[in-house]
C-alpha cells in the first residue's frame, strides 16, 4: 500500500533525526542546502528566482518532486532582490546588481566596524548596529546614524532623545525601514507558504534557524577577514571581549530552531578552517566561543549543524568536545575516515561529495564516491549524504545518481 | 644594528616597537631605503614562516600592515634616488576569473609570490578571459595564476585557458589554479599545468617553473 504524505513526512523526520542523533536510521538520509542548481535545473536564472517568489517556489517544487530529498531548504537561499535593491545593500553583489543574471550572489569584503570601535560595540551592540552598522550597510538607512541611544530614555531622558526623530533624514530612514519591512514580509510569506506546501507533500523543512560562529559574526560583516586577522595579533583583548558578546548573538540567532519538527540550527562556518589561523589561535579565538554557542543552542533544544566550508581535518580534535548526539558536522574537505573514527558516537557527519565531481564527473564516478562514503562514514549510522559545498553548477544526471544511489545502496539492513 | 632590531620586531609581530624603531631611525637621519629594506627582509622571514606553517593569515596581514605604516613614514624622506632594484625571479599575471569576486586567497598568493621576488601583475577579481590575454601579451610573464571560489570558475578557467591558447600564448606560459573547490582533477579539466593547494604551493610551483627548487 502506498504511504500517505503524512506517513512519509514522519518517516523522513525520523530518518533525519536518527542520523543526526547517532541512532541507525532505516537508510542514509540525503539532503542539503543547494543554491543555483535548483533553479538552473528548472530552467530559471537566479535573477528570476530572486525577483519572482512564485517562480522560485515553482522551481523548488520541481527539484523536490524530481529528487525527493529527505528534508528541503526551499527558496530561502534565493535572497529577495527587491528589498535588497530598495535598501541598497552595500556588502553584497547579486544577479542584476553588480553580477550577471545567472551568477550566485557574493559578499564584498570591507570594514563595517572600524578597529577603534570595539569598545562602542562591546558597550552597547544594539546602539552600534543602529548608528554605525546599518548606515554603512544600507544606503536607504543612512539616516539611522542619528538614532538615539535607547539606554538613556529612562526618567526624562526621552525628552531630548526623541527629538532625533524630528530630523528629516531620520524620518526618511524610518519610512524606508517600514517599506523594506513590508517588502520582506512578502518574501517571508512566500517561504511560509512553501513550507506548508511541502509538508502536505510529505517533506519536512531542513532548517529551523541559521546562525554564524561567534568569530565569523565579527569577521564577516563587522571587521572583515583582514580586520579580524589583524585584531588577533594587534588587539587580542578587545577581540576576546567582543567574542563574549557574539557568542550570545550566535545563540540568539540560532535558538529559533527549537521546537521545529527538525530543530536544526545551521551554523555557517567561514573562517575557522585550516589555513586561516594556527592551532593555538584557533584554540584561543575560535573554538572556545563556538563550543559555548553550541552548548547554549543544545540547551535550548536545538540540534546544531556546523557547516564547514574548508579543510577542517586539523580541527577534529576540538570537534569531539561537544554534547553527544546533538551536533552534525558538515564537511567540505576532510579526511572522512579519520572523522568517522574520531566522531562516531559523539556527533554525526554530512557532506563531502565534491562539487567538482558533480560538475565534471560522470554518474559512475559519483556513485563510486557515494559508495565509499556510505561504506566508510555511513557505517552504523550517523551520516547524511550531501555535497561538499552549496550546490551551484552541476550536471543533473550526476546529482540524480547521488540521490538514487544513496536511496538504493544506503539502506541499513 | 638598529636595522636588525627593526627586522626582528616586524618578523615577530611586535607592531608598536617596529613602528617606533622605524621612526627613530628616520629621525636620526638613517637612509629611508635602509628602513624599507628592513621591511623587505622581515617580509621574507614572515614568508618563510608561513611556508613552514608557523605563521598563518593573521601574521601575513599584520606584517603587511606594519610594512605599509613604515613605508608611509619613510616615503616623505626619500629624495630622488631610487633603491637598487633586484631582478625579479619571474613575472606572474594573476587574477580571480570572471563572475567570481573572491579576493583574499588570490591576494595571499600574490603577496607570497612578491615576497619570493616575483613581479606580480594582479588583475583583481571578476577578470574576463580577454583581460588575461591582453596582460600576457603586454608583460610576457612566465606564469599565469587563476583563482576561483565558485563552481562557475571551472568553466570560466577552462574558457580562459582556451582564449590563451587561441591567442597563441599557451606555450609561453605555465598556468596554475587555486581556490576552495579546485583540485588536481580540476586542473586537468581546465587545461592548467598545475593546481596549488595554498600560497606556499604556488611559490613552490613558480620556483620549479622558473628553474629553481
Amino acid at each position: 500500500m502506498e504511504k500517505s504524505p503524512e506517513e512519509l513526512y514522519q518517516e523522513r523526520v525520523k530518518r533525519v533525526l536518527d542520523a543526526c542523533t547517532g541512532k541507525v536510521p532505516d537508510r542514509v538520509p540525503i539532503m542539503g542546502p543547494y543554491e543555483l542548481f535548483v533553479y538552473n535545473y528548472a530552467g530559471v536564472t537566479i535573477k528570476e528566482a530572486m525577483n519572482d517568489y512564485a517562480l522560485a517556489r515553482r522551481a523548488c517544487h520541481k527539484f523536490l518532486d524530481d529528487f525527493q530529498p529527505d528534508a528541503d531548504f526551499g527558496p530561502v537561499l534565493a535572497y529577495p532582490a527587491k528589498p535588497m535593491e530598495f535598501l541598497g545593500v552595500k556588502w553584497f553583489k547579486w544577479a542584476g546588481h553588480g553580477l550577471g543574471d545567472n551568477i550566485m550572489y557574493q559578499f564584498t569584503e570591507g570594514e563595517y566596524m572600524k578597529a577603534e570601535e570595539y569598545d562602542e560595540f562591546i558597550y552597547d551592540p544594539s546602539h552600534f548596529m543602529a548608528t554605525k552598522w546599518l548606515p554603512r550597510s544600507f544606503k536607504a538607512l543612512e539616516g539611522f546614524a542619528g538614532f538615539p541611544p535607547m539606554r538613556l530614555m529612562m526618567w526624562f531622558g526621552w525628552t531630548g532623545l526623541l527629538t532625533a526623530f524630528a530630523n528629516p533624514e531620520m524620518q526618511q530612514a524610518l519610512q524606508n525601514a517600514i517599506e523594506a519591512g513590508k517588502q520582506l514580509s512578502e518574501w517571508f510569506a512566500s517561504l511560509g507558504q512553501y513550507t506548508q506546501e511541502i509538508k502536505q507533500k510529505g517533506f519536512p523543512l531542513a532548517y529551523g534557524a541559521f546562525s554564524w560562529p561567534p568569530f565569523d559574526i565579527i569577521g564577516d560583516t563587522l571587521r572583515g577577514t583582514r580586520g579580524i586577522m589583524s585584531d588577533m595579533i594587534r588587539r587580542p583583548d578587545k577581540l576576546l571581549k567582543a567574542l563574549e558578546i557574539t557568542t550570545q548573538l550566535c545563540i540568539e540567532y540560532g535558538s529559533a530552531a527549537a521546537g521545529a519538527d527538525l530543530p536544526l540550527t545551521w551554523i555557517w562556518m567561514h573562517k575557522g578552517s585550516e589555513g586561516f589561523m594556527s592551532d593555538e589561535q584557533y584554540a584561543t579565538f575560535y573554538w572556545p566561543f563556538l563550543k559555548r554557542a553550541i552548548e547554549g543552542l543544545v540547551e535550548r533544544g536545538c540540534i546544531v549543524v556546523i557547516y564547514c566550508e574548508g579543510n577542517d581535518t586539523p580541527r577534529l580534535k576540538y570537534f569531539v568536545d561537544v554534547p553527544k548526539g546533538k551536533v552534525v558536522y558538515h564537511f567540505a574537505t576532510m579526511d572522512m575516515a579519520k572523522a568517522k573514527e574520531m566522531l562516531h558516537g559523539i556527533a554525526a557527519i554530512s557532506g563531502n561529495v565534491p562539487n567538482r565531481l558533480l560538475l565534471t564527473g560522470t554518474p559512475d564516478d559519483v556513485k563510486a564516491y557515494c559508495k565509499w562514503l556510505i561504506d566508510t562514514v555511513g557505517k552504523d549510522g550517523g551520516y547524511i549524504m550531501d555535497t561538499s559545498a552549496l550546490l551551484d553548477e552541476a550536471k543533473p544526471e550526476n546529482v540524480k545518481a547521488m540521490f538514487e544511489f544513496t536511496r538504493e545502496y544506503g539502506v541499513y539492513r | 644594528m638598529t636595522k636588525e632590531k627593526l627586522v626582528d620586531a616586524i618578523a615577530n609581530m611586535r607592531d608598536q616597537e617596529a613602528i617606533q624603531i622605524a621612526k627613530q631611525m628616520l629621525d636620526a637621519g638613517v637612509d629611508p631605503h635602509v628602513v624599507l629594506e628592513a621591511g623587505h627582509e622581515a617580509m621574507a622571514i614572515v614568508g618563510e614562516r608561513y611556508e613552514r606553517k608557523e605563521y598563518y593569515l593573521p601574521e601575513l596581514v599584520v606584517a603587511g600592515e606594519i610594512l605599509k605604516e613604515i613605508a608611509e613614514l619613510a616615503k616623505p624622506k626619500i629624495r630622488g634616488e631610487t633603491a637598487a632594484q633586484t631582478t625579479p625571479r619571474g613575472k606572474v599575471v594573476i587574477g580571480t576569473v570572471e563572475g567570481d569576486i573572491h579576493d583574499i586567497g588570490k591576494e595571499i598568493v600574490a603577496f607570497m609570490l612578491e615576497v619570493n621576488n616575483y613581479q606580480v601583475f594582479d588583475l583583481g577579481v571578476d577578470v574576463p578571459a580577454e583581460r588575461f590575454v591582453e596582460k600576457i601579451r603586454e608583460v610576457n610573464p612566465e606564469i599565469v595564476g587563476m583563482s576561483g571560489f565558485l563552481t562557475l570558475a571551472f568553466d570560466q578557467m577552462r574558457l580562459t585557458v582556451e582564449a590563451i591558447k587561441e591567442a597563441g600564448l599557451r606555450d609561453k606560459v605555465k598556468i596554475m589554479i587555486g581556490g576552495a573547490p579546485m583540485d588536481e582533477e580540476a586542473a586537468k579539466y581546465i587545461g592548467a599545468d598545475a593546481y596549488g593547494e595554498d600560497a606556499a604551493a604556488a611559490v613552490k610551483l613558480a620556483n620549479q617553473w622558473t628553474g629553481g627548487n
